[in-house]
């Protein structure tokens, strides 16, 4: 079995208005690995994945899937991908089981093999009760799981989803987790990217984040955290604090709201004497934003190094 | 053809297939009524002012026209809207992203389209029969001519599709030249009446020898030579062919 589900070798893309999405990128991603691919809108994070499934040229470079080649092997490497597209791209007016059938088809599964992989999977993402519905009345999470079960019922080994749980529910969202999880544990390759970087961190075993074209990070999720240098948290106090002589670290945001920056290695201690030595209440904590999100704002701002 | 290549064709054609019944109000019924309309006015009323035309009563001579008509917009017609559709909410990606030729892409899409001309075909012969007694003179021949022009003008209408970029640009060719061409083919009138300098300029347009051949089929005559007209026939088939598999090579429209 190959090691690398994905590589990827100075992938160059130039659109046809001269716009110059990916300079020539490189990456690796581990079979059964689950790899997270994070840039801000436009940063080449969808031209990558599109050109991974053929839904996009290749200026120059090379893609292989499983140790083939894209150019020279494209039908092979189709066979073991699966994409979940950022936007519906379903025919509306059809209904959900021929939309997965036909799938099905198109990669010349035998009728036996396509009905039983489309119930499989409707049943799995819980669309088999709206199975002769037209796609159009389902809602906006019942038709991301629809493009997922799409994606899954030719059984790929390589799972591509961009921004898979956007506009949905935390409730589907969490069972959609479980589920990728679930895939992957069962062996599936799985790439992702989101804007949900909560997402991100606890999913995915290893990330690389694309910056004007360019990968500007490619390691290990836990590495990449431990880069972290500082975190801040939000209080919430009892009273106003306006009065106050504050800490360097201390920031007012409401008359009763602060937030406080704890650098990598410090701890909350001296945060927790101040408020005893003035009697502040403090009715609740929490970090202000994820540790990844924080990681990839203060990337995104500043040159990123290479790996 | 291998197996999953045969699969993958018969999936684009049923869904064509399904495409156009499902929405038979739009697809199936209006050509029905136009034509019914044409046996009407033209037929009929008009027809029987005007007598005989090629040795046969008016009604008798346009209608191998009218059903060629009827074929032609609806294969065109299918495949431009159903494949710009396909394209404007990015399900084309569905085929993109699976093992499905071009070759089979194209056609699924044909045959699919080329399906619907000729139920379209079946429907308005069925009705002429109303107005007229339908005489067969080769049945080959009205096969072989409808089922090349069904394709022809499905592969007409593809390519009108992949170069569309709204709704508008795939009405623009079949009204401004798809209509002008069908009704100066020879549908209502032979071309012997034609003064000489208009009947060399009608031999320009590829629709009249596909009328002439298809009533050929019927009435067993013709204002072309029949062979003229196959030849023809295979030649835009051939064209047209080269034509789509280029731009679908390319990805025009679809791939960026």
């Amino acid at each position: 079995m190959n090691e690398f589900a994905l590589e990827i070798k100075d992938l160059k893309k130039v659109y046809n208005d001269g716009f110059v999405a990916l300079k020539g990128i490189n990456l690796k991603v581990k079979n059964g690995d689950f790899f997270a691919l994070l840039g801000a809108n436009g940063a080449g994070k969808s031209t990558t994945l599109g050109i991974v499934s053929s839904l996009v040229n290749i200026t120059s470079g090379e893609v292989s899937v499983f140790g083939k080649n894209l150019n020279k092997h494209r039908d092979e490497v189709k066979r073991k991908i699966g994409v979940v597209p950022q936007e519906f791209n379903f025919s509306t007016f059809e209904k959900v089981h021929d939309i997965i059938m036909q799938q099905a088809g198109y990669y010349g599964l035998p009728k036996a093999v396509a009905a039983a992989n489309t119930e499989k999977y409707l049943k799995k993402l819980e669309l088999w009760d709206k199975r002769d519905k037209q796609a159009r009345f389902l809602s906006g999470g019942m038709k991301r799981r629809l493009m997922i079960a799409r994606a899954l019922v030719h059984e790929p080994e390589l799972l591509i989803l961009d921004e898979p749980t956007a506009g949905v529910d935390i409730e589907i969202r969490r069972t959609m987790w479980e589920l990728l999880s679930e895939l992957n544990e069962q062996g599936k390759t799985i790439i992702l990217t989101t804007h949900y970087l909560e997402e991100a961190e606890n999913l995915c075993k290893n990330i690389a984040i694309i910056k004007q074209g360019e990968i500007i990070v490619d390691t290990s999720m836990r590495e990449l955290l431990s880069r972290l240098d500082k975190s801040t948290f939000v209080f919430d106090l009892e009273q106003n604090v306006k009065e106050l002589d504050l800490l360097d670290n201390m920031t007012l945001t409401q008359g009763n709201q602060l937030e406080v920056e704890i650098k990598k290695g410090h701890s909350l201690n001296e945060v927790m004497q101040f408020f005893l030595t003035h009697n502040i209440q403090v009715q609740s904590v929490r970090p202000k934003t994820n540790r990844l999100e924080e990681l990839f704002v203060s990337l995104s701002q500043t040159k990123g190094e290479k790996k | 053809m291998n197996q999953i290549n045969w699969i993958a064709f018969l999936t684009i054609v049923k869904k064509e297939i399904r495409r156009y019944t499902r929405i038979w109000m739009q697809t199936l019924l209006p050509p029905a009524i136009t034509m019914v309309l044409y046996f009407i006015i033209f037929g009929n009323l008009i027809g029987s002012r005007i007598g005989e035309m090629g040795g046969f009563d008016y009604m008798a001579f346009i209608v191998p026209g009218l059903i060629m008509m009827a074929i032609i917009t609806n294969s065109y017609g299918n495949v431009a809207a159903s494949f710009y559709s396909t394209k404007f909410q990015r399900n084309i990606e569905e085929l993109l992203v699976a093992p499905v030729s071009n070759q089979i892409i194209l056609s699924g899409y044909v045959i699919g389209g080329a399906s619907r001309g000729m139920a379209v075909g079946v429907i308005v012969t069925i009705l002429s029969m109303f107005f007229t007694k339908l005489q067969i003179h080769n049945i080959f021949v009205i096969l072989a001519v409808s089922m090349l022009t069904a394709i022809v003008f499905s592969m007409a209408g593809f390519i009108n599709a992949m170069l569309a970029n709204s709704f508008d640009d795939i009405s623009i060719i079949p009204t401004f030249v798809l209509t002008p061409l069908t009704y100066l083919g020879g549908v209502f009138y032979s071309i012997s009446m034609l003064p000489p300098f208009w009947q060399v300029v009608s031999q320009f347009n590829p629709v009249l020898y596909m009328v002439n051949a298809f009533r050929y089929g019927i009435l067993g005559v013709s204002d072309v030579n029949i062979w003229f007209s196959f030849a023809m026939l295979g030649m835009f088939a051939v064209i047209l062919y080269t034509v789509c598999l280029y731009l679908l090579n390319k990805g025009t429209g679809i791939k960026q």
